[in-house]
């Protein structure tokens, strides 16, 4: 099999993985002779279902001994399979890299024999790029549960990223789809990775000059919609992982049918706006100091899909609006629908110089549709009809042909 | 009026000094980039000469927004630029502060659209290789048609990333070529002039391709990203038109088809759980295709009370035909290996992963012999839930696994029996969990030490899960 053959195969197999990032890594590594990584990530094309190309994603080998049923690389599934070498790929991520096509590599893999050796050979593709090649561009490396610790902290060495997928919400999820996968094995690949990058972080803050470990953190990934897990769980899920294992991203990728797909699971398009609800709770929680438990509730187990969850928690919490935007505290006013952390901060340095008009707000680019019934401005009182909960969801919202748009856009800059 | 004409940002600013000293008001000076389009029947003044003594103090961040958008094409930003400068230098002097100000707005708006520019072209840049005669020679050609006057902005930024490279950029307006110690600026080239091909590009089409995936369409957010003027130059989207057309119709196929079994065993198990329930239940099983060629479903065997539990791969032919586990050769061969490991067979629970017979056929003298085949892991899966049914109720004290298929389905398939055999392991179903030979391995292997060997280890591993219950 040829290499454009292998490509095409083990390219197919990677792109289930949304993770596509190549920002994070502050400074290019000593001693690089081609390649470099400057703090934020470059997307080099867009195909066409609105997802950028960053990095080469591809699988090292689409073989498993795996039989996870959302997976199209399981054991059981009849795909046509291949291998590349170490080398094959090192070559195709130079020429490519060359050619500006690509920012780095994301290499992930199948599990063949065990997981120790699947992960040296991911290990080995980047030790030779780094070392053979002066290659100081982006590395991310899928990180193998089961994994030793000893590998972990090689590949640590000579990546950016590294990942562990945590594939699934719950551990009913796993036992139900991925028998073979185990949470509490995933949970210490992560904390095994965390616990070096924290241990590089204090060595350096202690004045010594540790090699680099992971500089752009760790991820992970977990598939929507191909169980019946509510978001409020997901969520949940969600946290912990921010806050135990101190992971950079949480992506979600929406349960996507695949070729070959297992009997066992319905073959149904995407829920694409639910991904995109996800990454928006995602990010209130993140960047606009919310708690899960304020936007997902016991009554409301799932994200709303007609309107977006700051929208809906405004909407549910009208005591707290409408919002002066000449005097509210930044807090307060990043709960604000329609108005971007970047604009509250925008907000709070022109409120010193002068008091903010509706014409101001406009300019700043906030979604005023959103927002108007929600603020005062020096010229601007929502009239107490215009707050009338049961009209307010409709003026606000916008026709719904539109919201897949905007929520594709929302779902890139993470603005919410 | 002065009538000025600046091409880059060092001319304007040394005009802007001499203006700024001179007290020129903005609405006094006619700004221009274009020297053959000077204003008819001007009358140009002499520009005043700077006076030292006096100092124009300008915020830091004006300059870096001022070279940034002295890169923005229209004559206007020079206008915009000395109107904010004059503004800042008397008595606004806050002025950048407040994004709203319409000139500040405007301003932010050239700075937005030159930096997006920047990153674009960082994005959309593709080299061609040109080939040489020695691989020293070697050098990367790219020609991209950015939307301002960005060379000198990005340039830097390529000859970080491409340190140990020979390359060259070429745009209508400018180019620039980094030989590996310094950047070298030239005249613009037209697309004409560039090298048209590069064989890896085949490659790169293909992992385009590849990467695609049909089932989740968003063409606009790919045309806002990925503005369709800049298409010409990227090789890859010549495929767009293509992938999109068969993007339905591949969503279908693939939700259309599917594989393995859309139900385990877990469909036909009895309410009631008990062995002598489960056992008849299982012959109605089937959730796999082997319940088609094989007599019967083959159950385990043995005491509810046992407290040791045998599992093998799967029934043979005399099992299939009989109904019974482990009755063949390598039955008897585990019974006289129980016998050495003072067992009572009685007393242990035996059955297999997988409970119907698979084989495949081969021709014999007269009529066919039938040759075990291992289950795959789609089988394995569909059958799992009569074994879990078996260990629930017995929950023996210990576990014998028999061979690989046995140890992987309770293990997890990270396990190896040549790594792992003989050690009383903690699972999912009981305290101690051992792996070992499956006698049908000792009866294939051809060399009699390791046999001999492997026998002993066999007996060996039952007595020690034997001597744990």
């Amino acid at each position: 099999m040829d290499v454009r053959a292998k490509l095409s195969i083990l390219a197919d197999a990677a792109k289930y993985d949304a993770s596509c990032a190549s920002s994070g890594s502050k400074g290019t590594r000593a001693g690089s002779r081609i390649g470099s990584t400057e703090g934020m990530g470059i997307c080099h094309s867009y195909t066409p279902d609105g997802r950028c190309i960053s990095l080469l994603k591809i699988l090292l080998t689409n073989y498993c001994i795996y039989d996870c049923q959302y997976c199209v690389n399981r054991i059981s599934s009849d795909t046509p399979r291949a291998r590349f070498s170490v080398d094959e790929v090192v070559s195709l991520t130079l020429d490519f890299y060359k050619r500006n096509y690509i920012e780095g590599l994301f290499l992930s893999s199948g599990i063949v024999q065990n997981s120790d050796y699947t992960m040296e050979q991911l290990i080995a593709v980047a030790r030779s790029l780094r070392s053979d090649h002066g290659y100081g561009g982006y590395i991310h490396l899928k990180t193998i549960p089961n994994a030793s610790q000893e590998l972990i902290e090689q590949a640590g060495r000579w990546a950016d990223r590294l990942s562990v997928n945590i594939e699934l919400p719950t551990e009913k999820d796993l036992h139900q789809l991925a028998p073979e996968k185990k949470k509490p094995q995933i949970v210490t690949a992560m904390a095994g990775i965390r616990e070096k990058i924290d241990e590089q972080r204090a060595d350096q803050k202690a004045g010594f000059r540790p090699p680099r470990f992971a500089p752009a953190g760790q991820s992970t990934q977990m598939i929507v919609g191909a169980t019946a897990t509510p978001d409020m769980e997901i969520l949940q899920t969600a946290s912990q992982l921010y806050d135990g294992q101190n992971l950079r991203r949480v992506y979600y990728s929406a349960y996507s049918p695949i070729p070959h797909a297992d009997a066992r699971l319905p073959g149904k398009s995407p829920p694409l706006v639910r991904e995109h609800r996800l990454y928006q709770a995602d990010w209130l929680i993140r960047f606009y100091g919310f708690e899960a438990d304020e936007i997902v509730t016991d009554q409301n187990r799932n994200l709303s899909l007609d309107v977006d969850p700051k929208l809906a928690w405004a909407l549910a919490n009208r005591q707290h609006f409408p919002v002066d935007v000449n005097r509210a505290p930044r807090e307060t006013l990043l709960r604000v629908p329609g108005i971007g952390a970047r604009n509250v901060k925008r907000i709070l340095a022109l409120r010193k110089h002068r008091g903010l008009r509706s014409s101001d707000l406009r300019k700043l680019r906030i979604a005023w549709n959103r927002a108007k019934a929600f603020v005062i401005a020096v010229d601007h009182h929502p009239a107490l009809a215009d707050t009338d909960p049961r009209k307010l969801k409709k003026k606000v919202q916008r026709p719904k042909q539109l919201m897949l748009f905007e929520a594709a856009d929302s779902a890139r800059t993470g603005e919410v | 009026m002065f009538f000025l004409q600046a091409d880059d940002y060092h001319q304007w600013r040394d005009h802007a000094r001499r203006l700024l000293s001179a007290e020129v008001p903005p609405a006094e000076i006619h700004w221009n980039s274009d020297s053959s389009q000077q204003v008819l029947f001007a009358d140009p003044r002499p520009l005043p000469e700077c006076s030292a003594s006096r100092k124009v103090n300008v915020p830091k961040a004006f300059l870096e927004w001022a070279e940034i958008v002295a890169c923005y094409c229209s004559d206007r930003r020079w206008q915009l630029l000395y109107r904010t400068l004059w503004r800042l230098t008397h008595g606004e002097r806050n002025l950048l502060e407040i994004v709203t100000d319409d000139d500040v707005h405007q301003l932010g708006q050239m700075k937005k659209m030159v930096t997006r520019d920047v990153h674009k072209m960082k994005a959309f840049v593709r080299f061609r290789k040109v080939e040489a005669a020695a691989p020293a020679q070697e050098a990367y050609v790219a020609w991209h048609r950015p939307d301002h006057r960005i060379v000198r902005l990005a340039a830097p930024f390529f000859s970080r990333r491409f340190k140990e490279m020979h390359w060259t950029i070429l745009t209508p307006l400018e180019s620039v070529t980094w030989n590996q110690k310094e950047l070298v600026y030239g005249p613009g080239v037209p697309a004409s002039e560039a090298p048209q091909d590069d064989a890896l590009e085949d490659l790169w089409k293909t992992y385009y391709a590849s990467i695609f995936n049909p089932a989740r369409i968003k063409v606009s957010m790919m045309k806002r990203e990925m503005p369709v003027r800049h298409w010409p130059t990227m090789p890859e989207t010549e495929l767009i038109p293509d992938l999109l057309r068969e993007a339905s119709q591949r969503v279908d196929r693939m939700v259309d088809s599917t594989e393995g079994f859309a139900k385990t065993a877990a469909h036909y198990l009895p309410d009631q759980k008990d062995l002598a329930s489960l056992r008849s239940a299982a012959q109605s099983c089937r959730a796999c295709d082997l319940c088609q060629h094989a007599t019967q479903a083959v159950f385990g065997e043995g005491r509810r009370q046992a407290s040791l539990v045998l599992i093998g791969e799967q029934p043979g032919d005399q099992e299939d035909l009989e109904g019974r586990p482990f009755v063949g050769p390598a039955g008897q061969l585990l019974d006289s290996a129980l016998a050495t490991a003072g067992i009572n067979r009685d007393d242990v629970y035996v059955t297999n992963v997988v409970k119907h017979f698979k084989f495949t056929e081969q021709p014999l003298n007269r009529g066919k012999r039938r040759l075990h085949k291992k289950p795959n892991s789609r089988e394995i899966y569909a059958c799992r839930p009569w074994l879990e049914a078996e260990l629930d109720l017995i929950r023996p004290q210990a576990i014998v696994c028999l061979g690989a298929t046995p140890a992987q389905a309770i293990f997890g398939r990270d396990f190896r029996v040549s790594h792992s055999r003989g050690q009383l392991l903690r699972t999912d179903w009981c305290n101690h969990t051992i792996a070992t030979w499956h006698p049908a391995a000792l009866l294939r292997m051809p060399n009699a030490e390791r046999r001999a060997e492997m026998l002993d280890a066999l007996i060996a591993d039952l007595a020690s899960a034997a001597a744990v219950t």
